[in-house]
């Protein structure tokens, strides 16, 4: 089973007691915060989950691997995530390396 | 960005929603993610990006303190990968800014 969208938002109007439109929105909106901040520049701390950190890298020397043709790969800015402790520690212990 | 000031400024924005309400809601989703990953399922959020496990197999470590050599146990660990949207908004905005800095030091 794959966790999506779809699925946050029915707990939310399970658990939260928001109609649907409003589960849906809150979703949206949360993904949006983060996507925001790591738009501009800013790392997101998440305590008890972890961490969505940006990470420049230089330009490097690439190649076409079908032409073997030399092409520099351009500079870059990337999203990293750490996960807690906690988190890291709770998937050891629970999960036994089978697909639910 | 720390939680709080997630909260703070998702509240802001959904103005029939008290804090409280809000950072409940940001725990449960939060939760619900850790605990998926805890079943072995993956996540899949569109347009932001995807958690899942990744497999660590066992190998020979080191107590840092003694020297001592201690057989570290297969693992699985939390792994993201951010989706298409997210990827192309920071790189597009890394880009504008160093555009905006060459522009002011040309200036």
């Amino acid at each position: 089973m794959t966790l999506t969208k779809a699925e946050l938002a029915d707990l939310l109007f399970e658990k939260v007691g928001l109609n649907k439109r409003e589960a849906k929105d809150m979703v949206e909106a949360f993904f949006e915060e983060i996507r925001n901040a790591l738009e501009r520049g800013e790392g997101v701390k998440l305590s008890g989950f972890g961490n969505f950190q940006l990470r420049d890298k230089p330009q490097r020397p690439g190649r076409n691997p079908k032409t073997g043709e030399e092409i520099p790969i351009t500079a870059r800015r990337v999203v990293t995530f750490h996960a807690s402790q906690k988190l890291k520690a709770e998937v050891e212990q629970s999960y036994d390396g089978k697909q639910s | 960005m720390t939680k709080s000031e997630l909260v703070a400024d998702l509240t802001g924005k959904l103005p029939h929603l008290t804090t409280r309400d809000v950072d409940f809601a940001v725990n449960l989703m939060l939760d619900a993610i850790a605990e998926a990953l805890t079943r072995g399922d993956r996540v899949e959020i569109r347009g932001f990006g995807s958690f899942s496990l990744n497999y660590r197999p066992a190998r020979q470590g080191r107590n840092p303190k003694t020297g001592e050599q201690v057989e570290v146990p297969a693992k699985h660990v939390p792994h993201f990968k951010a989706g298409k949207e997210l990827r192309e908004r920071v790189q597009e905005a890394a880009e504008a800014a160093a555009r905006d800095q060459r522009l002011r030091q040309a200036a």
